[in-house]
């Protein structure tokens, strides 16, 4: 055939047909998402620290093994409050003359998604530990370790953050273990990300895939409380470590503690509900059950998975008690 | 979503079956074997009764039977016409005589072609290229080693320089970039002349082009180790000054090429060139999409993002390596492709759905939902050229599978193929919406992408250099190091891929069941402990590559003590015509 034979006529119609559809699958839609979208109103834009955060996590490839995306599907709803949308990333232009723009969604797993972690883990003093050695608080964990984010010094200066590292993990270091500029940044930018509310009138899209539910304990019955253990784990583990001892100097200890073996749940619900700051020598405990979106049954489980472990042997509650408490958090948190 | 429902979802099936099929082979092997079995012990009854029967035979018979044999046994002397002369081969027509060596560990496989004319620049040209591709082999692949053993051991060092998230992509666009491109348009500067039958245009712009693509692949290194990257991309981590080195170096590859096809002495143009030419044209313009400044923001860097990546493997490497594959087939097997139409075919519907399927990186996320479902239809649609491709691969076969067995190269090829056709349908099955669940974000996706770019991409390289390398040189490599490095690399793979594809699997039920995070990472430990000893396999494989093609290209003078009757009279003419030194 003619047209076969003729390298001009060929090689062009492979071309046109490949650069239209490339025009159509590629260039419109990015083009038509970039004009149609904007920040949310409640969107904070980064400040200065948090932007070289950023850079900082842009440089050491960290969207390897983290992505930045909940998925409207049932399973990543344990990584925000609601679906990613287009909006989330509208505020992302490109980094600069050499880089092309860092939306970091990311396409592995192989740690956990960061789109809420600024919600899910916000303590400077966690954070600071984990990069400089993340098998310090989280024993299983495959993360590199950062070592080169922190300076060993003999005196801590003003305005400067020691690390508490665990003696196990300070081989051969006398000085003082202390986070550079760029650590503290990182962490910053970490902190920074959050998702932003929908604006009050807009419903969040769907989760899709739901899991089949469980029905509740109406009637108080310990035995259709969710896996307390899990949730343990899942939510408190990476401070209070597995075993619930806790890190000498950052997190405290939770075998023994008279919180947890006492018999004021008001105050247990409400530390585990809005965060506890009253000891000077632990870092201060975040709000994780306001953050994770926890329910009354969860907290019970995790509460009674507490009250029951290590060596701990103290009464168990019930759901109905933890939902009143948390109902009057509510209310007066409201006014 | 319950898990019981598992083994009816499509996507799952699909890649079972895949699976399965290796195994299939196998089941068919040991039912030949047990047949064979049966029949050999129902024969050895059927003897014992013969063995009566012989007891109680009677002088009669034996008589007849002895007279039968007589004429049986009857033959003629051979020499009724030739009389007692010696024989003559006035011809040359009797050529490459055996002797059969009595102990033979290894079987002898068939030797290369001899040298077809090949000006000796041109040599020169491809085996730099050949031998820069193997360096980046080499070094790309100590990078993942590197990684991959980080899965087991995340302390193994300190340096920010090594650490995983700057020396993942150091070792993915070492392996891309400088491995598989540049042993690919090596080959090609073979392929495209000679189907083009005339000289390529200008061997000095292949030098250039041979500089840029490597100064490129070094600068872009360094940048990557340095913390020096483009936002995260995956394969787009070189900044743009760095990629435009290897564009500006493919871009002009693609004008010499271009140059010497309109040159071309054959009426039509060979469906090798079609594939070539246009992987490198669209090559193009994914970078140039990729990389234009201005544009890209948000959301519209997500989906530049997954057309990028994926032309990028499925425009560039896979279009290109079929192209030398439609060359370099036919020729091993010494026939025409099956079918010249099946491969246009496959080259149009390739082009059509192919250039679709970008955005299946990202289902469920934030991009529109139906630009999701057009790349989830176009990954179905893939299964058109994949089965036209495979299917005229395999027709191709047909009739000369007796020759993988005494043939070196052809087991690299037939791999590459199987692979081919596995690997890109299973691509298929997980760009399906349930199949995501389970497998995004998984390593699954890591299983997936070296099922293909090694098992497909690397395969098929190792077995055109394996191919091509004597016939420049003239000289063989050691068969035995060969076998060696096809072994340790296929076996290789599959110790990498299959504990990863089965331990994501249960990661991502795990996910989906709820469990806490770190949960899914002391579950992956054995698979990740398992990938890094494939992965150790296959490393050790490059290293024997690199001897093989070093055995290949050495310009040592070897000691050729000659056999051949050409050889004993040219030694003697030579030792003849030597001056006499003292």
């Amino acid at each position: 055939m003619h047209f076969f034979d003729d390298h001009k006529k060929l090689f062009r119609t492979a071309l046109a047909l490949f650069v239209g559809l490339t025009i159509m699958v590629a260039i419109l839609p990015a083009i038509h998402n970039q004009e149609n979208n904007a920040p949310l109103p409640g969107y904070k834009p980064l400040t200065e620290a948090e932007y070289l955060g950023k850079k900082c996590f842009i440089a050491n490839g960290c969207v390897a093994c983290h992505t930045q995306q909940v998925r409207n599907v049932d399973m990543d709803k344990v990584w925000g409050s609601r679906p990613g949308i287009a909006a989330d990333y509208a505020a992302n232009t490109r980094t600069d003359l050499w880089r092309n723009t860092a939306t970091l969604m990311g396409t592995e797993r192989t740690g956990p998604d960061l789109t809420n972690i600024g919600k899910r883990q916000p303590g400077i003093a966690w954070h600071l530990l984990h990069l400089y050695q993340p098998r310090a608080v989280v024993e299983k964990s495959i993360m590199p370790a950062y070592p080169w984010l922190f300076e060993i010094k003999k005196d801590v200066g003003i305005n400067e953050m020691e690390v508490i590292v665990p003696p196990a993990f300070r081989q051969a270091i006398n000085g003082k273990i202390v986070a550079t500029k760029e650590a503290i940044d990182l962490v910053a930018y970490l902190q920074s990300l959050q998702q932003t509310p929908l604006p009050d009138d807009k419903e969040p899209k769907e989760f899709l895939y739901k899991k089949k539910e469980t029905p509740l304990a109406a009637n108080g019955n310990q035995g259709n409380l969710p896996d307390g253990q899990a949730l343990y784990k899942q939510n408190c583990a990476s401070c209070h470590q597995d075993n619930g001892e806790g890190l000498k100097g950052a997190f405290p200890s939770l075998k023994g503690s008279p919180v947890v073996l006492g018999n004021n749940l008001e105050l247990y619900v409400n530390i585990i509900m809005q965060g506890y700051d009253p000891r000077p020598e632990f870092a201060a405990m975040p709000a994780v059950g306001t953050n994770n979106n926890l329910t009354p049954e969860e907290i019970t489980a995790i509460i009674n998975h507490e009250k029951t472990s290590w060596g701990n042997n103290a009464q168990t509650v019930m759901p109905q008690a933890v939902k009143k408490i948390m109902d009057d958090i509510k209310t007066t948190t409201k006014q | 979503m319950e898990t019981k429902n598992l083994f009816s979802e499509s996507g799952i099936i699909i890649t079972l079956i895949l699976i399965l099929i290796p195994l299939l082979f196998a089941v068919i092997i040991v039912i030949i074997k047990a047949y064979a079995a049966i029949s050999q012990y129902s024969k050895r009854k059927e003897l014992e009764k013969f063995n009566e029967y012989l007891k109680g035979i009677s002088s009669d018979e034996l008589e007849i039977l002895e007279q039968q044999k007589r004429a049986f046994e009857f033959s003629l002397s051979n020499n009724e016409l030739a009389g007692e002369s010696i024989p003559f081969d006035k011809k040359g027509l009797l050529d490459n005589i055996r002797e059969a060596t009595p102990l033979r560990f290894i079987e002898q496989k068939k030797k290369g072609q001899p040298r077809p004319y090949i000006e000796p620049a041109l040599t020169k040209l491809i085996l730099w290229y050949l031998g820069c591709a193997t360096g980046w082999l080499l070094l790309g692949t100590t990078a993942g080693e590197m990684v991959g053993i980080k899965f087991v051991t995340p302390d193994l060092d300190h340096y920010s320089w090594l650490s995983f998230g700057r020396l993942r992509p150091v070792h993915t666009n070492a392996v891309f970039w400088g491995w598989a491109s540049l042993a690919m348009l090596g080959l090609a500067y073979y392929v495209v002349p000679r189907v083009s039958n005339v000289p390529v245009t200008s061997i000095k712009t292949g030098y250039w082009s041979l500089i840029l693509i490597n100064a490129s692949v070094i600068a872009g290194s360094i940048c990557l180790m340095a913390g020096i990257n483009n936002g995260g991309g995956e394969y787009r981590e070189y900044i743009w000054p760095v990629m435009a080195l290897m564009g500006i170096g493919v871009f002009i590859s693609l004008r010499n090429f271009l140059k010497t096809i309109a040159k071309r002495t054959t009426k039509e143009i060979y469906v090798s060139n079609w594939y070539i030419i246009s992987a490198m044209m669209f090559l193009l313009v994914i970078a140039a999409v990729a990389y234009w400044p201005g544009w890209q923001k948000g959301l519209g860097e997500t989906i530049v993002q997954g057309y990028y990546m994926h032309q990028g493997v499925g425009m560039w490497f896979m279009l290109f390596n079929l192209g030398l594959l439609y060359y370099f087939l036919p020729q091993q097997l010494n026939k025409p492709i099956y079918s010249y139409s099946l491969g246009i075919l496959a080259f149009w519907a390739q082009i059509v759905f192919y250039t679709l399927i970008g955005t299946h990186h990202f289902i469920f996320s934030a991009i529109p939902w139906w630009l999701q479902t057009i790349a989830i239809v176009g990954s179905a649609g893939m299964i058109i050229p994949v089965v036209a491709g495979t299917t005229n691969f395999l027709m191709t076969f047909t009739g000369s599978w007796n020759k993988i067995s005494g043939s070196y190269t052809l087991p690299f090829y037939l791999i590459g193929i199987v692979f081919y056709f596995t690997g890109s349908l299973q691509g298929t099955a997980e760009a399906f919406r349930f199949t995501n669940l389970i497998w995004h974000f998984t390593d699954f996706t890591v299983a997936h992408s070296h099922i293909t770019m090694y098992g497909i991409i690397c395969f098929m390289l190792w077995g055109f250099i394996y191919t091509i390398v004597p016939r420049l040189t003239g000289k063989e490599p050691n068969q035995i190091t060969v076998g060696a490095h096809f072994w340790m690399a296929l076996i290789g793979l599959i110790f990498y891929t299959f504990p990863l594809m089965y331990g994501a699997t249960l990661k991502g039920l795990l996910w989906m069941d709820g469990k806490p995070f770190i949960d899914s990472v002391s579950l992956m430990a054995p698979y990740w402990l398992w990938r890094a000893i494939g992965g150790t396999l296959m490393w050790f494989s490059h290293i024997l590559f690199a001897y093989n093609f070093y055995y290949m290209v050495k310009q040592k003078e070897e000691i050729v003590i000659p056999s051949t009757p050409t050889g004993i009279l040219k030694a003697k003419q030579e030792l003849g015509n030597q001056p006499v030194t003292n």
